[in-house]
């Protein structure tokens, strides 16, 4: 019995081996990944460029950072990659390299430098960008309605309020909103109407109206509204971060701000800015040192509160205090507030203006 | 011929178009119907002889419908205009429903009062403020915040500031506030001679902080006399690099500016004593014999 046992065994061996072939393809059969590196395919690189390329340092279109190789856990495969992000590299370098020797070389002769394009390059041509010394601008100017206070006629005493029943980030931001500007009172609205806010405030001597609009317990609107019978700017807020936010920021004075308006080129720009400029007293304080800044890029208008420091003649450092946030212009209308009968200057008409995308209107 | 108890009794226990069922109501949901539930006596299809008050666009109209055209549907329901006046057209409607059932006047009766109660409220309400309700887009949204965020980058806010305020203080618009005077800051990075006007400033800047006062006395010192002494200093001194004076800014905690090193410079604080090991020749074996 047993012979018989062992002699099925020796057969089914030798039968196996017929199928299996010699012993080096069994050991391949065993571990059939191991003996090529396979090439991991990785996500397109930042070499492929989009057409509508933004600054040359900002962040390529497709913005998806490619993996990290150390999180790659196959050593094989790990190397590979990196031994091509270092070609790359060098690669890079390398041409950077021969663009210097040949600009050397040629001397006076060399092409001129290339510039990257950005989308503040390719804007589109705005016939409204204000000359400054335009005469009819600078007359415009003086006759507007904000003339009164730059010719300090006028002295700047603003009204903050917010929708109906504010939440709790709101009111901080009311709170915040009303340190950073000085002359400022903060109202609880109650259910007033805007047209009998605005007769109120203009009994009490009020210059401007600010009015936060909420909306899913944050401030996401905001309605700039220059008193006498000043323009009337609805404007989107978007990315508020508090003082409370705001990692170590120390806690803002009583002084009046310097006002630094960046950016505002058009003649549209022009009257937002000085909308903005009206709402702050003339004389800053500069012992305070601290600067309110508006600036403006691609129709963002970005606020920033600060507090400076000169430490040397070429160095500032800047602390950031107070509120934080991002503004975008809705609508600018002529007159107070009336939003069905009221003459509206400029409205943001998504499917007119929004087409190009080297096209802004402030 | 109208047999309205017929009628009623199909519509009720069999199926109503307009019956509406909930847990403890019957409602009725025929546009003609007086009062807005599944009775008997206010059921518009079951009863003959049916009067209604209904408003369109602000205009109150008396509906009445009679036996007599029950055969012509289309002609079935006489239509009368009420007057603005609230008393005249309840005098209206009590001259129209002359001889009809109580109930149906007193329901047409208290149906135009609520009307034009609410048609009041309509009126004021549309004079008082309104609310807006904007639909987002969220495709449009996300874009936004995107071109937002690219636009943050591509602003540079900080610097932007910075160098608002450099060109400011270049301008003279802080006046004498900063002292700062640019032949000093430039004689400091050279290693020239020292100017005593640096002195005389860092005692009127009381405002800055005190770090900058420490650099500028460290970068501008008094060269005082060469002595044999401070060999020792210049020997550290050779083992400090050349930094530029960014580095100096940085360094904020105490730590000395490593400005350029110069003979004879001393340094305030810190005084760093180095110790120097000489190397000595391995002690040599010993071999001690005991002795007895």
């Amino acid at each position: 019995m047993f012979y018989c046992v062992y002699s099925t065994f020796i057969s089914t061996f030798y039968d196996l081996s017929k199928i299996l072939g010699p012993p080096t393809s069994w050991f391949i059969l065993s571990f059939p990944k191991m003996a090529t590196p396979k090439k991991k395919k990785m996500p397109v690189q930042e070499e492929i460029q989009d057409v509508d390329n933004d600054s040359a340092m900002a962040v390529p279109s497709s913005a998806i950072p490619p993996p990290n190789i150390s999180s790659i856990k196959n050593k094989m495969r790990r190397t590979h990659e990196f031994i091509k992000l270092k070609r790359q590299r060098r690669k890079k370098k390398e041409l950077q390299k021969k663009r210097k020797r040949e600009t050397e070389a040629l001397g006076d002769e060399a092409p001129p430098k290339k510039v990257p394009k950005t989308i503040e390059n390719m804007r589109v041509f705005d016939e409204t960008m204000v000359d400054p010394q335009d005469e009819e601008v600078l007359h415009d100017e003086a006759h507007d309605e904000m003339a009164s206070y730059f010719s300090r006629d006028t002295r700047p005493k603003v009204l903050i309020t917010s929708s109906d029943r504010p939440r709790s980030t709101t009111t901080r931001f009311l709170k915040e909103l009303g340190q950073c500007i000085p002359n400022s009172e903060i109202y609880y609205r109650r259910g007033l109407d805007i047209k009998k806010v605005i007769t109120q405030a203009l009994a009490k001597e009020f210059t401007d109206i600010i009015v936060i609009n909420e909306d899913r317990r944050k401030p996401n609107g905001l309605l700039l509204c220059h008193l006498p019978d000043g323009p009337t700017a609805h404007f989107k807020i978007s990315n508020v971060k508090l003082h409370d936010e705001i990692k170590r920021a120390p806690k803002s004075t009583e002084h009046y701000p310097e006002v630094i308006l960046n950016n505002f080129n058009t003649r549209l720009g022009h009257t937002v800015g000085r909308m903005f400029a009206a709402l702050f007293p003339h004389d800053p304080q500069f012992s305070g040192r601290q600067a309110v800044t508006f600036h403006n890029q691609r129709d963002f208008i970005f606020f920033r509160h600060h507090r400076y420091l000169f430490k040397n003649n070429k160095r500032v450092g800047l602390n950031e205090l107070g509120p934080r946030f991002t503004l975008k212009l809705r609508s600018l209308q002529k007159g107070t507030f009336d939003s069905k009968f009221g003459e509206y200057e400029w409205v943001h008409k998504r499917h007119e203006m929004d087409t190009s995308r080297r096209k802004f209107f402030l | 011929m109208q047999h309205d108890d017929v009628i009623w009794s199909v519509i009720n226990k069999g199926f109503c178009s307009f019956k509406v069922k909930t847990k403890s109501q019957k409602f009725c949901r025929n546009e003609y119907s007086l009062t807005g539930l599944c009775n008997r006596g206010s059921c518009p299809l079951a009863n003959s002889q049916y009067a209604t008050v209904r408003e369109e666009k602000g205009v109150c109209f008396l509906y009445m419908k009679t036996i007599e055209r029950a055969a012509f549907p289309g002609r079935l329901w006489e239509k009368v205009k009420l007057s603005r006046n609230y008393e005249k057209a309840l005098q209206q409607i009590s001259d129209n429903l002359i001889y009809w059932p109580y109930f149906i006047r007193q329901k047409c009766k208290q149906r135009f009062t609520k009307i034009t109660q609410y048609l009041i409220r309509m009126r004021k309400l549309t004079l008082k403020r309104q609310k807006k309700l904007v639909p987002l887009s969220r495709k449009v949204e996300k874009r936004e915040r995107r071109k937002e965020q690219k636009a943050l980058v591509a602003a540079q806010v900080e610097n932007a500031i910075e160098k608002e305020l450099l060109e400011r203080l270049k301008q003279g618009t802080y006046g004498d506030i900063y002292n700062i005077s640019q032949t000093a800051f430039d004689k400091a990075l050279e290693e020239e001679e020292v100017s005593s006007e640096s002195e005389a400033e860092d005692e009127k800047e009381g405002e800055l902080e005190e770090e900058m006062e420490e650099e500028s006395e460290a970068e501008v010192e008094y060269v005082e006399d060469f002595e044999e002494s401070d060999i020792s200093d210049i020997e550290d001194g050779d083992k400090f690099a050349e930094e530029s004076t960014d580095e100096e800014d940085k360094d904020e905690d105490g730590e000395k500016g490593k400005g350029k090193w110069k003979p004879g410079m001393r340094r305030k604080r810190g005084k760093v004593e180095i110790e120097y090991e000489e190397e000595r020749e391995p002690a040599k074996r010993q071999t001690v014999r005991l002795q007895q």
